[in-house]
């Protein structure tokens, strides 16, 4: 391909048959990815996707890039090892909720405290999709699932919260039915130095058909969505007629009706207190008090040094001198001749 | 002055032992440092608990180190010791048995008071110092605390840090009999405690009141001469297995001109090629503390797909995690070693003990039908030249490649006439080239004569791929469920291993004709036990010969004729019977176990008599 070429959606899409069920939310992230890879401006090949097991985990194979589909819960430390020693490349980690959140948990935490500069794509849809239907660890506490038949006891986690808790540096969520808003944050998640962790709300439409129209569909989603932009003040429901104040600590909805929009609270991206305070809206959407879920950037540190540069310095600062003298080192310190 | 009478030696074991905090693995580097470097053949065996400080005074707590030194070739750290060297009673309590009926010992009488008694379980009117229990054996008690205590009352520093010293008086007196140059402990003193004077001139002190005892008392009728040993002409250093194994993963990774990644977990006793790997940034060596031994291999495995020398390091529990890693990385065809330095289990086992006992478990220790290569060390020196080994198989054939070591080799030391980078045999690597839009489509899993795949890295044009764990079909690299590729694909995998047979050496005798009444056929750590045991038994003029594998999958090629012809083949091994059995399935001959699962090596007699009674 000459570089003058501009790439498109197309060039990225493989000669393999995507096999999803119809109508998953998987489909659309694969789309809005290919639709975000070409504006890029990089060539394809320093693009690598690399998966762990589960449904999501097959998106590798659909993109013309370079792909690895590893095992479950790893893909995180292999890309560690890629991009530890190939910071050039752009690598993409695609991960689902079981992948990252529960076989993968460990990986998944020590990813986001050393911070290497790659892109998680966690596909959350509350379930256990590729074996066909157990709870996951981010389903709700009571689901009735194959496994869970009189419904799970297990508490959920929240992997925005769990993601702060880890000292990530970038932390979004969106929802596979809003395009537009899936390609900004995606396209976010690239351009920030360091691990970026962007969970979205995927739905299973086979074995958890619905977890989240509460946030999709018309006449619910904007009494149930806060759309985090920053520098901007907290707004939601119908008519744009609720905020979120701060009252100290404690957030609180009000009416915009009783309050002015100067007086709410102005998401600032940057403020992790305030990320955190926001990853905890996180009620059943059904409980009558429930405060909006929000979508958008939560927090972005870009003052960490990401773990390949760290891990890189080290290696230059040695090698300045040029590589070491082998048999040198082989003789040590001490050695004696036989005659 | 001492009065005493120089007599030869051709070798001498000495074991020191005391509490772990005693200090006693330094005293035997240090001592083993001047050995080598007065030119005596040696070997060493340190044997210590895995607690770094167990219950002071305790049985739990002792730590040994061991070295046999010689003026001829000396193959193993000794079966029994001629020296015994205890700081405490219960270190003598946990060690005596290994004493030859005769032989020396020197104790610190402050470690046999009533509180040390007490501590190591022996009843306080049976102190072995005073009750004549050690009448059998040459004793020399020295109250080494008091006299330490004494040479430093006016150092200025505190009671403990004086006590710390008592190991460097214990050095001092064995230099003295043995009539050994203190140079290098001196210079070695100077530089660890460069930026404490006090501490440095407490330690040389004391050192040189070691010496001065041995000198100025009476205690001592004979003072010992052991003559540098005949070696091969050359260069050497002393070395430890895992240091040999570290820097034959440099010389790969130098020789290849391939950066090299090393991704792990810290576990015993395969640390110290962290460690060491970890100091040498400047040959390009890049090292990874992983969160635990999935990460450290995934690590690797995501640096080995982007054009590393990638390695991982871990001891048998770490491996059992590793499984589904390696099963993947053999999928993927990629360059991996794969280091086990064994440790006696199941479980976590012995941690600091040596076993052999992961061969099944490199063998076949994955689902699926996942076969790999094998390598085993035979010696500390040898760690070297398996581990540049693996290397070199692993990358020109991209497969991963177990190598395996053991505690015993791994801890243990031994001169080395090193070799010269030049020497060394060429590893050649080569990646995928680019490809245009008019080029065909890039196949990822098309094969070479020796059925390896491509090398595609990531940022290279045109060669964009999708690698995995689920079954390739054959050339493109794409999924494929069809039942026939499946079992093509598993026969080629299991081919692409048995043809490394075509690049590795044939099987050499060590010891003894091709033909004969018995083969010995030893495999890793046990070379040095099996080695003297061989020469022992030829010595006395039985039919008996020894070859040792160092490849394991795949064999090399004329080891079925080698088998062949022998009318017995005894397999002794540190496990209950793991070689003996691929032997057997192998090659369909009644091959004898020998098993020894102690946590402990061979020793050289042991083998002899159980050599003698097959024979008889």
């Amino acid at each position: 391909m000459e570089t003058t070429e501009k790439l498109t959606s197309k060039d990225f899409a493989s000669d393999q048959e995507v096999r999803w069920c119809p109508g998953c939310g998987d489909y659309s992230i694969l789309k809005q990815v290919q639709t975000v890879l070409p504006d890029l401006g990089r060539p394809k090949e320093e693009f690598v996707f690399i998966s762990g097991i589960g449904c999501s985990s097959r998106f590798p194979y659909y993109m013309d890039t370079f792909g690895m589909h590893s095992i479950h819960g790893r893909a995180t430390a292999i890309a560690t090892g890629l991009k530890a020693t190939r910071p050039e490349l752009s690598v993409w980690i695609i991960t689902g909720d079981g992948d990252s959140m529960s076989i993968g948990g460990n990986h998944f935490i020590h990813m986001l405290r050393r911070n290497p500069d790659v892109n998680v794509l966690l596909f959350n849809n509350q379930i256990y999709g590729l074996t066909k239907g157990q709870y996951s660890p981010t389903s709700e506490q009571g689901k009735v699932t194959k496994s869970s038949p009189i419904g799970s006891v297990d508490y959920p986690f929240n992997p925005i919260a769990l993601a702060l808790g880890a000292d990530a540096t970038f932390v979004a969520r969106t929802l596979d039915r809003d395009p537009k808003h899936q390609q900004a944050v995606i396209k976010r998640g690239y351009e920030h130095k360091g691990t970026s962790m962007v969970e979205i709300y995927q739905n299973c439409n086979v074995f958890n058909d619905g977890a989240f129209e509460v946030y999709t569909e018309k006449g619910s989603k904007k009494e149930n969505i806060l759309l985090m932009e920053n520098g901007k003040p907290l707004i939601f429901g119908a008519n744009d007629d609720k905020g979120i104040m701060l009252d100290g600590f404690k957030p609180i909805i009000v009416n915009l009706a009783d309050v002015s929009a100067n007086d709410l609270w102005i998401h600032d991206e940057t403020d992790l207190v305030k990320a955190t305070i926001l990853s905890r809206f996180y009620d059943d959407p059904t409980h009558p008090d429930h405060k909006p879920r929000p979508f958008g950037v939560f927090y972005v540190n870009s003052n960490k040094n990401t773990f390949d540069e760290l891990f890189n310095n080290q290696m230059d600062a040695a090698m300045a001198k040029g590589l070491g003298d082998l048999d040198k080192l082989i003789a040590g310190n001490e050695t004696w001749v036989v005659n | 002055m001492s009065s005493s009478v120089d007599k030869e030696l051709e070798s001498v074991v000495i074991r020191f032992a005391g509490d772990s905090g005693d200090g006693m693995q330094l005293t035997g580097t240090q001592f083993t440092n001047a050995a080598a470097l007065f030119g005596n053949d040696l070997a060493t065996f340190p044997d210590f608990p895995a607690e770094i400080r167990a219950p002071i005074g305790t049985l739990a707590g002792v730590s040994g180190f061991q070295i046999h030194f010689g003026s001829t070739k000396i193959n193993t750290p000794g079966d029994m010791s001629d020296v015994l060297v205890v700081m405490n009673v219960a270190a003598l309590k946990a060690n005596l048995k290994g004493l030859v009926k005769g032989g020396v010992i020197i104790a610190n009488s402050d470690g046999f008071d009533s509180k040390n008694m007490r501590l190591a379980n022996v009843p306080e009117d049976q102190n072995p110092l005073t009750d004549g229990s050690l009448a059998e054996y040459d004793l020399k008690v020295i109250d080494v605390t008091k006299i330490t205590r004494a040479a430093l009352a006016d150092s200025g520093l505190g009671t403990k840090e004086i006590d710390r010293c008592k190991n460097m008086f214990v050095l001092g007196l064995i230099y003295w009999m043995y009539h050994r140059s203190m140079d290098s402990s001196i210079e070695f003193i100077k530089s660890k405690f460069k930026k404490n004077e006090a501490v440095m001139t407490a330690n040389l002190k004391v050192l040189q009141a070691g010496w001065s005892y041995g000198e100025t008392t009476e205690m001592f009728a004979n003072r010992y001469t052991v003559a540098p040993a005949k070696m091969n002409a050359g260069v050497y250093r002393s070395i430890m297995g895992n240091q040999a194994a570290a820097l034959g993963l440099v010389s790969a990774s130098v020789k290849s001109g391939m950066p090299l990644f090393y991704g792990t977990y810290p576990i015993t006793p395969a640390s110290d090629i962290l460690h060491e790997l970890s100091r040498h940034k400047n040959f390009n060596i890049k090292t990874f503390q992983a969160e635990d031994e999935i990460a450290a291999i995934c690590s690797s495995i995501g640096a080995s797909f982007g054009g590393n020398l990638a390695i991982t390091g871990s001891s048998g529990p770490g491996i059992a995690l590793k499984g589904e890693a390696i099963g993947l990385a053999t999928m993927l065809e990629l360059p991996l070693v794969i280091v086990n330095v064994q440790r006696a289990g199941p479980s976590t086992g012995l941690p600091t003990k040596t076993e052999q006992a992961d061969l099944m478990q490199a063998y076949f220790g994955r689902n699926g039908e996942c076969p790999v290569v094998i390598l085993a060390a035979q010696s500390p020196v040898d760690c070297f030249n398996m581990a540049y080994e693996a290397c070199r198989i692993a990358l020109e054939h991209m497969i991963p490649v177990f190598f395996l070591s053991d505690g015993y080799i791994a801890n243990g030391s031994e001169p080395w006439l090193f070799p010269q980078t030049k020497d060394l045999q060429d590893i050649k690597v080569e990646f995928a080239p680019e490809r245009g839009n008019n080029d065909d489509k890039f196949m990822p899993y098309l094969r070479d004569e020796k059925l390896s795949r491509p090398w595609a890295l990531p940022g290279t044009k045109g060669l964009e791929h999708r690698i995995g764990g689920l079954e390739k079909q054959n050339v493109t690299g794409n999924i494929s469920y069809d039942p026939n590729n499946h079992e093509q694909m598993v026969l080629l995998r299991q081919e692409k291993v048995d043809r490394v047979a075509d690049y590795i050496p044939l099987q050499t005798m060590d010891n003894g004709p091709e033909t004969g009444d018995l083969l010995i056929l030893g495999w890793g750590g046990t070379y040095g036990a099996l080695k003297t045991a061989t020469a022992i038994l030829r010595g006395e003029g039985l039919n008996v010969s020894h070859a040792h594998l160092r490849y394991i999958n795949p064999f090399p090629k004329n080891l079925g004729e080698i088998l062949k012809g022998f009318k017995t083949v005894v397999v002794p091994e540190l496990n209950n019977g793991q070689l003996v059995k691929i032997i057997r399935d192998k090659y369909f001959i009644d091959a004898i176990p020998y098993n020894k699962i102690q946590g402990l090596p061979f020793m050289s007699t042991e083998v002899v008599n159980k050599i003698k009674e097959i024979l008889a």
